[in-house]
């Protein structure tokens, strides 16, 4: 069965098993490997995305639910040339350490500031809890988000601007 | 006789009746007492008194969760508006700290604070009425010695007349017994222990009987099954819709550990509960085990036999090889166009069927009390909101689904699950449901296990 996805701005058509999890697309037809296979189970974060404005583990999201929905990955956030107000605080942050479960963090804290750039730190604490780091940044990883927000509203910029097609 | 005359004596009948009512209704306040007049408490006593607080699970409602132990404030939606729980700390101006044992006492046994007012049956008297003398002051001794602290709730939100505290009079004369427990000769002594506890401090029947109208519990209808903070409490008689029935050793290792291989884990107001009985000796726990096991009784050969086929069907049997993680992909086959089939298979089968056994696996819905019970609401709050971890701790764990599942999603989703998995005729109105649940028009309390205790406070049971 054909699915077409909207990701990250662009439409792509996938033939799949419409009980294919999502992360299973985005890594192996699109090439998109940002989003990482942790557990598996949806317990981890390392493979979180946003969809339609929500922040969502792909590893436990089938396709077939996904038809005319925005989904976007930490690709969509910026590039390497043009880091987004996200990616810029991470780097400024030096906020990876492996670097794993940093692109779910990233999503996890997007999804967030997109509805509240002013979030403060017990805010982001809560909502980022669905996401495990093992490498133990958590404080880089608090620090940057926090910086985030600051750069998305001083610039007022719009959150998810400068993202990749 | 005129008609004048006649109101004058329908008149004086009233007067005279509403005379007799307050007479009926009227409480004395008693006496307030300072800290220093206060006897020194034995520490066994205070002891006892954390154990007895355990039971009771005062912590649940006396405290706003990642807020200070017992300082009160914590809203108690009921259909009848909001009551807000009162500060049971210490402190002499906000909380306790001015009551006598015997003030004390008598709130425990008639539902009456120690001005004199009658409190909302919100506060389980109806069920503390049975708790010994010796348990109260145990109590009493364990509360104040907590730590006092300043805090008022806010006023509860009652309309007309029911903000009338004297309202309540009448409603304890149609509903409110006072009275000790009376133990049952006929019955054995961990038996009598489990009723003296279940029925008393542990108030189950506050959640698992339903309410009339006037909120309070049907008496005829006792463990029947209720409702509480959003969640279904399911029946705990004969007709619990549990798929494998309980037994008084199942029951004990839920209660004590807050989960079972064949039933699942606690969740919602419940996982306070389990949370909570953990701090009991395990004597109470097979105590109130008992109890509740010989009020669901013994069930019927072919019900057992049912639960037989259905456990060596779905349960690797000992020395069994657990499949790994991977294997879960092979996750049953869905009809080609059932919707609700698919996003089983991707979203739940990974870890319902993954083979491993609870707790690090997910319940296999074919034992799932949930998919069995004639009310899905505790399914849909499952489904949207999933199981939030606790804090540095064990605990059950599932990601919730609001933000990929639509409305009518949740709803295929579970008439395929109902479909599968139970024998039970399919749920009518599940999209609605979910609809006023995502919404919150239908009020859902979500609280990881731990979530008294949460954390930046952490204060708990403990504490």
């Amino acid at each position: 069965m054909a699915v077409t996805l909207n990701v990250n701005g662009s439409a792509h058509e996938i033939d799949a098993d419409p009980a294919t999890p999502l992360l299973y697309v985005l890594r192996n037809d699109l090439a998109l490997n940002g989003a990482k296979f942790g557990c598996g189970l949806g317990q981890c974060g390392s493979c979180t995305v946003i969809i339609d404005g929500e922040a969502v583990f792909s590893c436990v999201t089938p396709i077939l639910l996904l038809e005319g929905r925005e989904i976007v990955t930490v690709e969509g956030l910026g590039t390497i040339e043009e880091p987004g107000p996200m990616q810029a605080a991470f780097i400024e942050a030096q906020a990876a350490q492996c670097g794993y479960c940093i692109p779910g963090m990233m999503m996890q804290a997007q999804a967030l500031l997109q509805k509240n750039p002013a979030a403060d730190e017990g805010q982001i604490r809560a909502a980022l809890e669905p996401n495990l780091c093992r490498c133990g940044t958590h404080s880089r990883i608090l620090k940057a988000v926090l910086r985030a927000g600051e750069l998305m509203q001083s610039a007022g910029m719009q959150p998810n601007e400068g993202r990749a097609g | 006789m005129r008609p004048g005359r006649l109101l004058l004596g329908v008149a004086a009948l009233v007067v005279i009746a509403g005379g007799v009512f307050l007479a009926l209704a009227w409480r004395p306040g008693i006496d307030p007492v300072e800290a220093t007049e206060r006897a020194e408490f034995d520490p066994e006593v205070v002891g006892r008194g954390a154990q007895l607080a355990a039971v009771g699970n005062c912590i649940a409602c006396h405290t706003v969760p990642g807020s200070k132990a017992f300082a009160g404030g914590l809203p108690v939606p009921t259909p009848f508006g909001t009551i807000y729980s009162t500060n049971i700390t210490p402190d002499p101006a906000t909380g306790i700290g001015r009551w006598s044992e015997a003030a004390f006492q008598r709130a425990m046994r008639e539902g009456v604070d120690r001005e004199g007012n009658h409190l909302y049956p919100a506060f389980p008297y109806d069920h503390f009425t049975l708790v010994s003398e010796e348990d109260n002051s145990a109590l009493y001794a364990y509360l104040m010695t907590r730590e006092p602290v300043e805090a008022t709730a806010p006023a509860n939100d009652l309309p007309f007349p029911l903000n009338i505290r004297l309202v309540l009079a009448g409603w304890k004369l149609l509903y409110f017994d006072e009275g000790a427990f009376q133990p049952r000769s006929d019955q054995s002594e961990a038996w009598n222990r489990g009723a003296y506890l279940a029925e008393g401090l542990g108030h189950c029947g506050a959640c698992h009987t339903p309410r009339n109208a006037l909120g309070a519990e049907d008496r005829d209808r006792h463990f029947e099954g209720g409702e509480a903070e959003g969640w279904q409490a399911y029946a705990i008689d004969e007709i619990s819709p549990a798929p494998i029935p309980w037994d008084a050793e199942s029951l004990a290792f839920y209660l004590r550990d807050g989960w079972h291989e064949h039933h699942g884990v606690s969740r919602g107001p419940m996982a306070e509960v389990t949370g909570n009985l953990g701090l009991l000796p395990d004597a109470d726990i097979d105590a109130i085990a008992t109890y509740v096991a010989s009020l669901m009784g013994e069930p019927s050969a072919e019900r057992r036999q049912q639960a037989e086929t259905l456990l060596e069907r779905v349960v690797a049997g000992p020395g069994a090889i657990v499949p790994a993680a991977a294997d879960s992909m092979d996750a049953p086959q869905p009809a080609s166009g059932d919707r609700g089939a698919a996003i089983y298979a991707s979203a739940c089968a990974t870890c319902h069927e993954s083979g491993r056994s609870l707790p690090y696996g997910g319940l296999n819905f074919a034992l799932s009390t949930a998919v069995y019970a004639p009310n899905p609401q505790n399914i849909v709050n499952v489904t949207l909101f999933g199981l939030p971890a606790a804090d540095g701790e064990a605990s059950s764990i599932m990601p919730g689904f609001a933000g990929v599942l639509s409305d009518e999603d949740v709803a295929e989703l579970l008439a395929y699950m109902r479909d599968q998995f139970s024998d039970r005729p399919a749920w009518e109105g599940v999209a609605e449901l979910v609809r006023a649940t995502r919404t919150g028009e239908h009020k859902v309390s979500i609280r990881p296990s731990d979530g008294i205790e949460r954390a930046p406070h952490n204060v708990g049971a403990e504490d």
